[in-house]
C-alpha cells in the first residue's frame, strides 16, 4: 500500500477523533477530496521538477503516532532558544506538551490550535483567517485535512509582544517512521509586533516526515519577524508551506536557516493586500552529504507603491542538491513595486548541484524589478592573503563563508538568534569560528 | 513641435499598421490541405529526392504524429489545425534561371519593396542572396565566387541532389527528429532551405544571406537550414523575413542546425519581420522555431536576433558546447506590440572543459503585448571552469503589456562561475526631463533610449544588418526610434 492509500484509507480513523458536525470539518473533507484526487507531486509539474519526494514516501509512516511520549528538558534544552525568556508551544510526535510549553491568555493570545478550532470564543478569527489564505495544492490540501493540532497565535492591535514565540515541534522516534501535518495560524492585529521562533526537531535517527501549514495574517501597521531553523536530522524531511497576507504599511520578514534534514522544501508565499507593504524573504542554506534543499518562494505585487527584498545564500558541499526557485510577480495595478531578488550560491564539491530559478513575471510599466543569481567560488587570492597571515586554510574557508553569509545574519533581530545561528554555521563548517558578533 | 508623450507613442503603435503588407500574385501549385504519409511521400517525390531521404521525412512522420503539441510556452493562441494547412506551395518557375533578368519581374518588384533588390545586391553590397519565395528557391547570386573557394551554398533541395553525402551526414544531427513536435514536423513536410558548407580553414569572404517570405496564403512554411563549418573556418550568415499581411494565420515551423567544428566560427544573424497581426491581434505568423548549433573544441557559435514581427514567437536559439574552450554567444532584441506574444531564449548547454557563454537579451513590450526570456544554462558535472554571463533588460511601454523572465540554471560542477541578472523598467521620467532640459525633444528622447537600450545587441549585427534591423525597429515602434 502506497503512502497516498494509507493516508486515504486512515481518514476515518482521524474523523473518529474530530467533530465531524463542525464548519472546520467540511473544509477538511473538502481539502481531503482535493488531495485524493491531486495526489503526492511528481516531478512532471513545474513546481517540482528538481525535487522528487519519492524516496521518502517510500518509508512506512506512521500517520496517527498515539502514545503520549514525555522527554525531560535537559535533554532537548539545546533545542530551545534558552537564554532567554520566551513563550513556548510545543509539541511531541504532535501532541501538545504542557510541560514544556509556556502559553499565555493575558492580552494575546499564544495557545493550541486544536482549542482555536473546537471552543466558540476563537470562532470568529477561525472563521475569518482559518484557510484563507493557503492554496489549495496537493500538500496544503493534504495538512488541511487532517489540520488538528499547531501553534494559535492572535495578537490583538497596538499589542507589542514583549518576547519572541518559539514553536518547537519534536519527534521522539517511538515508531520507526512518523508523519507529522501540524497546523499553526498566526494573526498579527494593527500596529502590533511579534517575533516567532520556527524549529522541528527529530531525536533520533528514525525517518520524519512533516508536512506543515503556517498561515500568517499582518494587518495594518503591524510588523512579523519570523525565524526558522531547519537543523534536523538527516531522516527528518520537511515540507514547510507558509503563506503570508499582508495588509498596507506592514512589515513582514521571514529568514530561514536550513543547515540540516534529508530533503527540505520551504514553500514561501506572500500575498501584498494593500499599499506601502515590505516583504522581506531571507536565507541561509549550508549543507553537506545528500541533503536537498529547495526554496520555492512567491511574491505576489498586488498593489501599487509595495516592495520586496529576496536574499538567499547557499553553500553545498559533497552530494548536495541545492534549488531556488523565486517568482515575482506584478500586477497590472501594483505601479511603483520595487522588488528585488538576489540569489547567491557557492559549490564546495565537485558533486554538488544547484538548479536556479529565478522567474519575475511584471505586468506593470512604472516597476524596479531586478534579479541577479550567481553560482561560483571562494576567492583564492583572499584565502592566500589569509593563509599568508597565518590563518589557516580551513579557518581562512570558513571566515570567507561565513562573510558570504553573513548579509542574511545582519537582519535578524534578536540577538540570542544571530549569536545561535553563527554557532550552527561554525559546527556546519567544523571550526571555531572564534569571535562572537 | 507640440508636446509628445509617451501617451502619443502609445497611441501611434496601436494605430501603425505593417508596413510590407503586400500580397505578390505569382501563379503557385499548390498541394490541396492535409497531411498523411502520401503528403509526405508526394513532397519527397516532387523534389526527386532519393530513397534515404524519402524514408527519413517518414520515420520523422512517424514520430510526429505520436506526439503532442507542447503547451508550456508562456504564451496564448489557438492551436493551427494541422489538416488544413497546405503542405507544398511553390512558384511555378520552371526551369532553372540563369540569370538575374529571367526572374519574374513582379517578384523582383516585391523585392524592391522590402528594398533588397537584388541588382543593387549584386552591384554594390558583397552579399550572396539565395531568395526564397515560399519554398522553392529562384535565385541563387554569388554562386561562382563561393564555388572557387570550395564553399557550398545552396537550395537544400539541390544539396540532397548533388552533395548527398553531406547532408546525410549532418542532417538531424543536432536537431534529431524527435527533438520536439515542431521539429519532427518540419522534418516531415520541409520544402526547402538553405545548405552551407564552408571547407577546412576557409574564411568566407562575404555574408551569406537568405531572404524568406511566405507568399501563398494559407501554405505554411517549413525551412530547413542546415550550416556546416569545418575545422577553422569561418562563416557569418544572414537571415531576415517580412510577410504579407494575411488573416488567417499562418504557421512557421523552421530548424535551423549549425556543426562548428574544431576551431570553427559561424555567425548567425536574424531579422524577423514576419506579419504581427493587426491591431485587434488578428492574424499574423505563429512562428514556431527550432535552432541549436553543436560546437566542437575551440569553436564558437554566436547567435544574434532581432525580432520584431510574428504573432506568436516560440523560439530558442541554442548552443551545445560540446568541445573544450568552445564559446556559446546569444544576442537578442525582441519589440512585442499590440497583442503579439513572444517567448524567446536560449539554451547553454556547457559539456567541455574552459567553455563560455554570454547571454544579453533586450525585451521591449507596448501595447497589449507579452514579452518572455525562457533560458536554461547548464553546466554539466565534467564542464570544468565552465563561464556563463546572463543579462535579460525589459522595457514596458503602457500598463497593459507584460514582461517576464523563466531562467533556469543547472550547475553541477564546483569551478563553474554563472551570472544572471534581469532588470525591468520602464523609459524613466528623469532620463526623458534630462534629454528635454538639453534641446532634445521628448521622441527624439525615447528614440535615443531605446536605441541605447538595444545597442549592446545591434552592435552585434553585421553591418548591412544593422541598417535592416534599425528599420525594423522603427516599423514596429514608430516614433521612438530616430
Amino acid at each position: 500500500m502506497d503512502l497516498k492509500e494509507k493516508i486515504v484509507s486512515s481518514y476515518v480513523a482521524f474523523e473518529d477523533g474530530v467533530n465531524i458536525n463542525s464548519d472546520i470539518h467540511e473544509i477538511r473533507t473538502e481539502a481531503f477530496q482535493n488531495f485524493e484526487k491531486l495526489g503526492f507531486p511528481s516531478k512532471k509539474l513545474e513546481a517540482w521538477k528538481y525535487t522528487s519526494l519519492n524516496a521518502i514516501l517510500k518509508e512506512d509512516y506512521s500517520i496517527f503516532p498515539d502514545n503520549e511520549k514525555t522527554i525531560n528538558l535537559a535533554d532537548v534544552k539545546q533545542y530551545f532558544i534558552h537564554d532567554i525568556d520566551t513563550y513556548k508551544v510545543v509539541f511531541i510526535d504532535g501532541k501538545y506538551s504542557s510541560f514544556l510549553s509556556e502559553t499565555t491568555h493575558d492580552s494575546i493570545d499564544v495557545c493550541l490550535m486544536s482549542s482555536a478550532l473546537t471552543k466558540a470564543k476563537y470562532k470568529p478569527v477561525i472563521e475569518n483567517y482559518f484557510n484563507k489564505v493557503a492554496k489549495q495544492d496537493n500538500l496544503t490540501s493534504l495538512n488541511t485535512a487532517f489540520s488538528k493540532e499547531g501553534a494559535y497565535i492572535h495578537i490583538p492591535k497596538n499589542t507589542e509582544v514583549e518576547k519572541p514565540i518559539q514553536i518547537i515541534n519534536f519527534t521522539t522516534g517511538s515508531e520507526a517512521a512518523t508523519m507529522l501535518q501540524p497546523r499553526n495560524l498566526i494573526v498579527v492585529g494593527q500596529n502590533a509586533h511579534v517575533q516567532i521562533i520556527e524549529r522541528h526537531q527529530s531525536l533520533t535517527e528514525n525517518a520524519v516526515l512533516t508536512n506543515v501549514v503556517t498561515e500568517v495574517y499582518a494587518d495594518r501597521h503591524a510588523t512579523v519577524d519570523y525565524y526558522k531553523i531547519q537543523n534536523d536530522h538527516i531522516a527528518a524531511s520537511l515540507v514547510d508551506n507558509t503563506y503570508i497576507e499582508q495588509q498596507s504599511n506592514s512589515i513582514v520578514s521571514v529568514h530561514t536557516f536550513s543547515f540540516g534534514g534529508n530533503i527540505t522544501r520551504n514553500n514561501l508565499n506572500f500575498y501584498q493586500k494593500g499599499e506601502h507593504i515590505d516583504s522581506i524573504l531571507k536565507g541561509i542554506t549550508i549543507i553537506e552529504g545528500k541533503q536537498h534543499v529547495d526554496h520555492h518562494t512567491l511574491v505576489h505585487h498586488i498593489e501599487p507603491n509595495c516592495e520586496s527584498h529576496q536574499d538567499y545564500k547557499g553553500i553545498f558541499d559533497e552530494r548536495s542538491t541545492g534549488v531556488f526557485n523565486g517568482k515575482v510577480i506584478v500586477e497590472k495595478e501594483a505601479q511603483k513595486t520595487n522588488a528585488y531578488q538576489k540569489n547567491n550560491n557557492v559549490l564546495v564539491s565537485d558533486r554538488s548541484t544547484i538548479n536556479a530559478k529565478p522567474q519575475l513575471e511584471i505586468f506593470a510599466d512604472d516597476v524596479k524589478c531586478s534579479h541577479g543569481c550567481t553560482i561560483g567560488q571562494l576567492d583564492e587570492q583572499a584565502l592566500f592573503y589569509m593563509q599568508q597571515r597565518g590563518i589557516p586554510k580551513k579557518e581562512a574557508r570558513a571566515l570567507l563563508m561565513y562573510a558570504f553569509a553573513n548579509n542574511v545574519l545582519e537582519s535578524v533581530k534578536i540577538p540570542e538568534v544571530k549569536e545561535r545561528i553563527t554557532k550552527l554555521i561554525a559546527t556546519k563548517l567544523n571550526v571555531n569560528i572564534g569571535f562572537n558578533i | 513641435m507640440s508636446k509628445y508623450t509617451e501617451d502619443d507613442l502609445r497611441e501611434e503603435l496601436k494605430t501603425k499598421e505593417y508596413e510590407y503588407g503586400f500580397y505578390t500574385d505569382i501563379e503557385s501549385e499548390t498541394f490541396a490541405k492535409g497531411l498523411n504519409e502520401d503528403v509526405v511521400r508526394a513532397i519527397s517525390k516532387k523534389k526527386n529526392e532519393p530513397e534515404w531521404m524519402t524514408k527519413w521525412r517518414l520515420d520523422a512522420f512517424k514520430i510526429w504524429s505520436k506526439m503532442e503539441e507542447p503547451e508550456w510556452a508562456n504564451v496564448n493562441y489557438k492551436k493551427p489545425e494541422f489538416q488544413e494547412i497546405a503542405y507544398y506551395s511553390a512558384p511555378k518557375q520552371k526551369p532553372k534561371l540563369n540569370s538575374i533578368d529571367e526572374v519574374d519581374p513582379d517578384l523582383l518588384a516585391t523585392f524592391e519593396k522590402l528594398g533588397i533588390s537584388l541588382e543593387e545586391q549584386k552591384r554594390l553590397a558583397n552579399v550572396a542572396v539565395d531568395i526564397v519565395i515560399d519554398s522553392v528557391s529562384v535565385a541563387t547570386t554569388f554562386k561562382k565566387t563561393l564555388g572557387e573557394k570550395g564553399i557550398i551554398f545552396m537550395p537544400i533541395s539541390e544539396a540532397i541532389q548533388e552533395h548527398p553525402e553531406l547532408v546525410k551526414k549532418y542532417l538531424g544531427t543536432v536537431v534529431p527528429t524527435s527533438d520536439n513536435f515542431y521539429a519532427a514536423l518540419n522534418s516531415a513536410v520541409f520544402s526547402d532551405g538553405s545548405f552551407c558548407y564552408i571547407p577546412k580553414g576557409v574564411r568566407c569572404p562575404m555574408e551569406l544571406s537568405t531572404y524568406f517570405r511566405i507568399n501563398e496564403g494559407g501554405t505554411g512554411q517549413f525551412e530547413r537550414t542546415l550550416v556546416v563549418a569545418d575545422k577553422g573556418s569561418f562563416v557569418s550568415y544572414l537571415e531576415g523575413c517580412t510577410a504579407p499581411s494575411r488573416d488567417e494565420n499562418q504557421l512557421h515551423a523552421a530548424v535551423v542546425e549549425l556543426i562548428a567544428m574544431d576551431d570553427a566560427e559561424i555567425k548567425y544573424s536574424t531579422v524577423q519581420n514576419w506579419y504581427p497581426g493587426n491591431s485587434e491581434g488578428k492574424g499574423g505568423v505563429f512562428n514556431f522555431v527550432t535552432k541549436r548549433g553543436l560546437c566542437e573544441t575551440n569553436a564558437k557559435i554566436s547567435w544574434t536576433q532581432v525580432e520584431t514581427g510574428s504573432a506568436i514567437t516560440w523560439k530558442y536559439p541554442s548552443c551545445i558546447l560540446k568541445g573544450n574552450n568552445s564559446v556559446g554567444e546569444f544576442y537578442s532584441i525582441a519589440v512585442t506590440n499590440n497583442y503579439q506574444q513572444a517567448d524567446t531564449g536560449t539554451k547553454m548547454i556547457h559539456l567541455g572543459k574552459n567553455t563560455k557563454s554570454t547571454i544579453i537579451s533586450k525585451g521591449i513590450s507596448a501595447g497589449k503585448s507579452q514579452n518572455s526570456y525562457r533560458g536554461l544554462v547548464q553546466i554539466n558535472s565534467r564542464a570544468e571552469n565552465a563561464r556563463n554571463f546572463s543579462q535579460c533588460d525589459s522595457l514596458l511601454m503602457g500598463n497593459e503589456c507584460g514582461a517576464h523572465t523563466f531562467p533556469y540554471i543547472e550547475v553541477k560542477n564546483k569551478t563553474a562561475q554563472v551570472e544572471h541578472e534581469a532588470t525591468t523598467s520602464k523609459i524613466g521620467e528623469e532620463q526623458l526631463f534630462y534629454c528635454n532640459q538639453r534641446g532634445i525633444d521628448t521622441e527624439k528622447a525615447i528614440a535615443l533610449i531605446v536605441n541605447g537600450f538595444s545597442k549592446e545587441v545591434l552592435n552585434k549585427l553585421p553591418m548591412e544588418f544593422a541598417v535592416e534591423a534599425q528599420k525594423l525597429l522603427e516599423i514596429s515602434l514608430e516614433g521612438s526610434v530616430g
